[in-house]
Parts: C-alpha cells; sequence; structure tokens
C-alpha cells in the first residue's frame, strides 16, 4: 500500500500531560509524526491538535482507533480528503550581506511574508501559508544559508459549514 | 459535609461496591491507613510484596467480574505494581490500583520514595489519575470505577499525594460521569448483523472462535444457542477456554500454539470464522498469513481497534458480545452441518491430542487430568505461565463457566500464587486450585504468608521438575538441546509450606497422585502438593514459530493408556 501524509485532527480534554498521551501513544505504536500543533479551541477545557502522519491507509486506520481509545481525545477526524484550509507559520533566519539582502527581500516580497528583524549578518523572515508555499520559500532562501529555522507544524480546518 | 482526602477515598470504595483491598502500607498511606480503621467494611489483605497485590486483585476480578483494587506507597510500592497492572491490562481485566505519592510541593523534586507512576503506567491504563486536590477525589474515583467496568475493561491507576489525603473538602459522591471522550459502542450495527446472519446462513464449514470477550460479557447461553442452532463447531483462545463446555458435542477444545491439532486443522479449513470476543493473539492464528486462509471472518468484539488489527475481516461488528449475540440468534435460522462435524470427528479420531501414555513416570499431564476426575471439573484452575499452563488447557475438562484463569497477554510467571489467593478470597465456597511450575512459584511465593495469614484455602500443585519447563522445550526442540539457564534448583517446597505452617504431600509416582489430591480437598485450608514430574516431558501438540496452524508437530508415537476423556461416540 503506499504511504501518504494525513491529516488527522483531535478535540481533546484540556488537561495536564494530554500531549504526553497522545504523543507516547504514537510512539509506543509506532506512528510517525510528521508534526503536531496544539492549542485552545473556542469552547472552555477544550484543545485542539492538529496531528500529520505518514503512512498507508491500514495504519492511519490503526492510528485513528487507538487514538479514539485515549479517554482525553472528545473527537477525532481524518481531514486529509476533505476540502480544507491549511497553514503552517515560520522563521527563517537568512544569512544576509549587504550584497545579498536585496535580493532576498525581493524574494520575500513575492511570498508575501516579512521580514521581522535585520541584523548586520542576517534577516529573519515570517512566512505563513500551506506546505507547499512555506517548502518553496525555504528552498529558495537555502542557496543564501540558513542559520536558523522554527516551523510550527500544520494547522487545518475543513471549509464550509462548522466542523472540527 | 467536609471529610478529609483519605475519607473521601474510603466513602468512594464504599459507594463503589468494594469490599476487599489487597495492599502494603508505607510512609505516604499513613494517613489512609489510618482512616481504615473507620471503616470495618474493606477488608484490607496485607500481602507480602505490591506485586502479589496487584495480581490478587486481577485474580479476584477475574473469579469474580468485580473490581479487584491493590493498593501501594510511593516510589517502590508503586513500581512493584508495574508488572500486575501490565497483566490485568493486557488481559483486559477491571483492576484499579492506588498509589500513595509525595506531597504536592515535592512532586517532581527527586523526593524520598517519589516516582512518576502516573508516566510509567501510560501505557498499561486505560487512563490515570494523580489528584491534586481533595475536592477532585469523588470525581476521579466515581470515573475511575466507570472506565474501568465499561467497554473494554481495564485498569486505572490513582495516584494520591500525601498532603491531599489530609486536606479537607466537601464531600458529594457524584451520580453521573462527564468524560465526553468515552462512549463505549454496546449494541453491534444492525446492517453488519444482517450481513453476518447471511454468511452463517450461507456457510458450510463454520467454526466459532470463542475469547476471554465472551466470559467477560457471561455470553454463554448466547453463545450455546448459536453453536447448536445453526450446528458450529467451537474452538477457544487459552483465555476463552470455560466460555463453552468442554464435554459439549460441538467443543473442539483450544486452538494455536499449542491447541489441539484437530482444533487447529478445523480452522484452516473452514469457510467461515465467527471470531467472538478474542483478538487474533499471536498465539492463537500462529503465522497470519497461513490463518484461516479458505475462511471470510465475521469479528465481534467491544474494541473497534481490535478489529482489522491483525487480521483481514469481513463482517466487523462492534459491540458487547452478548447484546451482538443474541440480536444474531433472533435472526439466525437452525441449520446443520453433518459432513463437517464428521470430518472434524475424523480428524479428532485421527489425532487425539489428549492421550496420556501409559507406564509409571509421573506426568503432568496425568497430574491435571486427575483434579479434574477427583474435582469433578467442579473448580476454579488457576496456572503460572510455561509448560504446566498448557498442560492446564489441555488436560483439565473445564465444563463450568470461568473456571480458568490465566495470564495470557502478558504471560506473566508468578501469577499463579497471589492470582489464585485473590480468586479464593473472591469466591470463597469454590474450591481453588493453583497449578503453579516450580520456576513460577519461586517468584511469588512469599505470598504464602498471605495465604497462611488470611487462612485462604487454595489448593496449590506444585508441577515440579527442576527446570524452566518451556524455554528448556524451545532449547530442545530449536537450540540443539542446549541447556543454558534452564535447570533450576528449588528449596524443599514442603518444607517451605510447613515454616508457614501449610500442610502439603510430595509425589513421586502415579500411584500417589489421586489419594494426595483427595487428602488436599478433604483438609480445611491451603494445602501443597510437591508434584515431582517426568524433567523432560514436552508440551504437545505445538506450531514452531513462523510457522502455520496447518504445520503442526505432534506428539511422538508411543503407547497410550487413558484416552481423551471429552471423546464423543459419534453416531451421527
Amino acid at each position: 500500500m503506499t504511504e501518504m501524509k494525513h491529516t488527522l485532527v483531535a478535540l481533546v480534554a484540556d488537561r495536564p500531560g494530554v500531549l504526553n498521551r497522545v504523543a507516547s501513544l504514537f510512539r509506543r505504536r509506532g506512528f510517525n509524526i510528521d508534526s503536531i500543533a496544539v492549542g485552545h479551541t473556542e469552547q472552555k477545557g477544550v484543545s485542539r491538535m492538529t496531528i500529520v502522519v505518514t503512512g498507508d491507509m491500514a495504519m492511519v486506520e490503526q492510528v485513528r482507533k487507538q487514538l479514539d481509545k485515549v479517554i482525553d481525545v472528545i473527537k477525532l477526524s481524518n481531514i486529509t480528503d476533505e476540502s480544507t484550509v491549511d497553514r503552517e507559520l515560520a522563521l527563517i533566519k537568512v544569512k544576509s550581506t549587504p550584497e545579498t539582502r536585496s535580493e532576498i527581500m525581493q524574494i520575500v516580497d513575492i511570498f508575501r511574508a516579512n521580514i521581522v528583524d535585520v541584523a548586520p549578518e542576517s534577516l529573519t523572515v515570517e512566512v505563513t501559508g500551506d506546505e507547499e508555499k512555506v517548502n518553496s520559500l525555504f528552498n529558495l532562501l537555502r542557496d543564501f544559508g540558513i542559520k536558523e529555522m522554527a516551523c510550527t507544524g500544520r494547522l487545518a480546518m475543513t471549509r464550509g459549514t462548522p466542523s472540527p | 459535609m467536609n471529610l478529609t482526602g483519605a475519607q473521601i477515598v474510603c466513602e468512594s470504595l464504599v459507594k463503589e461496591g468494594v469490599e476487599v483491598i489487597f495492599g502494603f502500607p508505607g510512609g505516604s498511606l499513613l494517613p489512609l491507613y489510618d482512616t481504615f480503621a473507620q471503616y470495618p467494611q474493606l477488608r484490607h489483605i496485607l500481602v507480602r510484596h505490591e506485586q502479589g497485590a496487584a495480581h490478587a486483585a486481577d485474580g479476584y476480578a477475574r473469579a469474580t467480574g468485580r473490581v479487584g483494587v491493590c493498593l501501594a506507597t510511593s516510589g517502590p510500592g508503586a513500581t512493584n505494581l508495574v508488572t500486575g497492572l501490565a497483566n490485568a491490562y493486557l488481559d483486559s481485566s477491571p483492576v484499579i490500583a492506588l498509589t500513595g505519592q509525595v506531597a504536592r510541593p515535592f512532586i517532581g523534586k527527586d523526593a524520598f520514595q517519589e516516582i512518576d507512576i502516573t508516566g510509567i503506567t501510560l501505557p498499561i491504563t486505560k487512563h490515570n489519575y494523580i489528584v491534586l486536590s481533595a475536592a477532585d477525589m469523588a470525581r476521579v474515583f466515581k470515573e475511575a470505577f466507570h472506565i474501568a467496568t465499561t467497554g473494554r475493561l481495564g485498569t486505572v491507576l490513582i495516584d494520591l499525594p500525601r498532603d491531599v489525603l489530609t486536606e479537607e473538602a466537601e464531600f458529594q459522591y457524584p451520580t453521573k460521569v462527564n468524560l465526553p471522550g468515552y462512549k463505549p459502542v454496546l449494541r453491534g450495527h444492525p446492517t453488519q448483523i444482517k450481513k453476518a446472519v447471511q454468511l452463517i446462513g450461507q456457510a458450510e464449514r463454520p467454526v466459532i472462535i470463542s475469547g476471554r470477550g465472551v466470559i467477560i460479557s457471561r455470553a454463554y447461553d448466547e453463545l450455546k444457542e448459536l453453536a447448536e442452532k445453526a450446528q458450529i463447531p467451537v474452538v477457544t483462545t487459552l483465555l476463552g477456554i470455560s466460555s463453552f463446555p468442554e464435554n459439549h458435542v460441538l467443543s473442539l477444545g483450544m486452538l494455536g500454539m499449542h491447541g489441539m491439532a484437530y482444533a487447529n486443522m478445523a480452522i484452516s479449513n473452514a469457510d467461515l470464522i465467527i471470531s467472538i470476543g478474542m483478538r487474533f493473539d499471536d498465539r492463537a492464528t500462529a503465522v497470519v498469513s497461513g490463518f484461516a486462509p479458505l475462511a471470510s471472518v465475521i469479528h465481534i468484539d467491544i474494541d473497534p481497534a481490535e478489529i482489522g488489527k491483525n487480521v483481514r475481516v469481513d463482517v466487523p461488528i462492534v459491540g458487547d458480545v452478548r447484546n451482538v449475540l443474541r440480536e444474531i440468534n433472533k435472526q439466525a435460522t437452525a441449520q446443520t452441518h453433518i459432513d463437517w462435524v464428521r470430518q472434524l470427528d475424523q480428524w479428532r479420531q485421527e489425532h487425539p491430542s489428549t492421550d496420556i501414555r501409559g507406564g509409571e513416570d509421573l506426568l503432568p499431564q496425568y497430574v491435571i487430568r486427575s483434579i479434574c476426575e477427583v474435582t469433578d471439573s467442579d473448580a476454579i484452575i488457576v496456572t503460572g505461565v510455561g509448560q504446566h499452563q498448557m498442560w492446564s488447557a489441555q488436560h483439565f475438562c473445564y465444563k463450568k463457566p470461568n473456571s480458568l484463569i490465566s495470564s495470557g497477554g502478558l504471560g506473566t510467571m508468578g501469577f499463579e500464587l497471589p492470582a489464585a489467593m485473590g480468586a479464593k478470597v473472591g469466591c470463597p465456597d469454590e474450591t481453588v486450585w493453583c497449578i503453579a511450575g516450580d520456576g513460577g512459584f519461586q517468584m511469588t511465593m512469599q505470598e504464602l504468608g498471605t495465604i497462611a495469614q488470611e487462612r485462604t484455602a487454595v489448593k496449590i500443585a506444585i508441577m515440579n521438575n527442576g527446570y524452566l519447563g518451556m524455554v528448556r522445550q524451545w532449547q530442545d526442540l530449536f537450540y540443539g538441546r542446549r541447556y543454558v539457564a534452564t535447570p533450576l534448583s528449588g528449596p524443599d517446597f514442603l518444607k517451605i509450606a510447613e515454616a508457614y505452617g501449610i500442610p502439603g504431600l510430595r509425589v513421586k509416582n502415579r500411584r500417589e497422585v489421586i489419594p494426595a489430591i483427595e487428602r488436599a480437598m478433604e483438609h480445611d485450608g491451603p494445602f501443597l502438593i510437591d508434584f515431582l514430574i517426568e524433567p523432560e516431558e514436552n508440551v504437545y501438540p505445538m506450531v514452531p514459530p513462523g510457522a502455520a496452524l496447518v504445520d503442526i508437530i505432534e506428539e511422538p508415537k508411543r503407547e497410550t493408556v487413558a484416552s481423551d476423556p471429552t471423546s464423543i461416540v459419534s453416531n451421527l
């Protein structure tokens, strides 16, 4: 079976240790997490986890069922095949010299990203977008030399009428 | 009213109908133990090692169907529960572990006897709690008992910091639980049930595999009704033994690595497998690619995560076994499969897996058969892990529901003695036989102290061969008979028993077996028999690792005397 990336969204009880429960479940069952993004939701006491896993259908089905067994997991959906809005945010500290600075700024402009820090030897770029956009910018900036990068991992939400 | 955390613990236990706690005190638990004095309705049984407490709670739970409670202090007390908790978790046994913990300001500071037990037990509990305020205590207990006893049964741990036990709070025991993330499905989906009924109607060579889920759900009558109505033979997993009476004409006994040859052959030739409350563990299926190659599979289980995990399933039905079987029985039509049953009977005659060879050797199989005879199958058999466990599964005819307690998933040596103790405490009017290996017995024999102190009338049979038998068997068959670390010396078990004030007998030949068992049964109180069995006996049949269920190694043919107690005279 073919492996691909799947996006799961879990609504979990906002209790201490929930992230740990989910992460250690993945570890002991041998599932491969690409990213987890966790944060509050509009409901008090409920957090939202967006988890990206790589695997085939059978594996993802097991992931879903095992996650469902975790008492603190309230609701779980696999939104890979649905129409979604996907975003992640990255901060990229690029090496820059007086000669390369304007070229970097042009690239940043084209991507509608922002420069959030300027220093003699570097520029820090903030970019928000889907995985493809962030990866493209990253690849272009790589040639200049990347000093540091931080990425949030994917946030995803289905389009249209309210659903988790 | 305002109560201390310790009082709330006791009130909650009483509200949940707990009558027995297996435990061992320590510094962090002093406030709780002091409070026990105010609650005489909670019987505390002092064990000799916390592992014994966990296994006893497990044995108690399996025998009675109620929650088993074990209690240990912080640090080493809590970590000593881990094996027993894991064992209960893997076999879906409802055990609640209460552990002491250091006071809240000390948590996370490597304090004396502090350990992150909630972190350690994450993989072996359905859920666990650390109670950080006395005001949460009642809610936590309500939730814990609910989680342990619903859906797929399992373990819950509650960690109790010392200063929360002394803190006061308003006590009101909740009437409901609020667990939005936990909604077990109990009723099978009607469409799936219809599909199953249809497959059953069409099958020519159906087999039922019955597992522990049938016992937990107490679906004995429903299973029998289906088997008889549609004339479907029944095999069981190890933990499914005693879900279906083994003297029934449709019973084929246990399947799997050491299952009956004819049970494995039935599975391998079936065109429909109806698996009920079992999880296709590798000991039962052998190599998955070779499992039931000709069959469609109906899988009925309360845990959706088990369905499709190991084996491809054609008709999955998530639900409580009893509910689902009831619905299926309503719709299923009466049927016969005479040719199939005849074929199975023929295989049973050709591959008698439970014959015992003649001669003077004290054979373990003969000991098990004799216990069965003397008790007339009216006993609860509690085994350890190893060869003796397999012989207990094969050579005892289980007629009574829920009469075998054995560690299947984790396969924990040393389970036998404390679990037998727990079972007897829970079912004082039942005869309880602890069948132990000499290796496993030495792991938890300190619980003879508990048995002596509580005067728990467990009958103990040690299958003493001076080896770690099952490992030796594998070394014999697969490692060129290189017996590394398997010859095992033991103490004079009779002297050990005597030191604890427990009477006993030693048996060296066949003639002495039945009289010894009868003597044990007559004695009012615990009794130990040291059976010096044939040292290099192997368990047969065997499906070697990596092989399929059809690749059965049978006992090399020798002269036999005692025949299969379950053999039927077939006049179909």
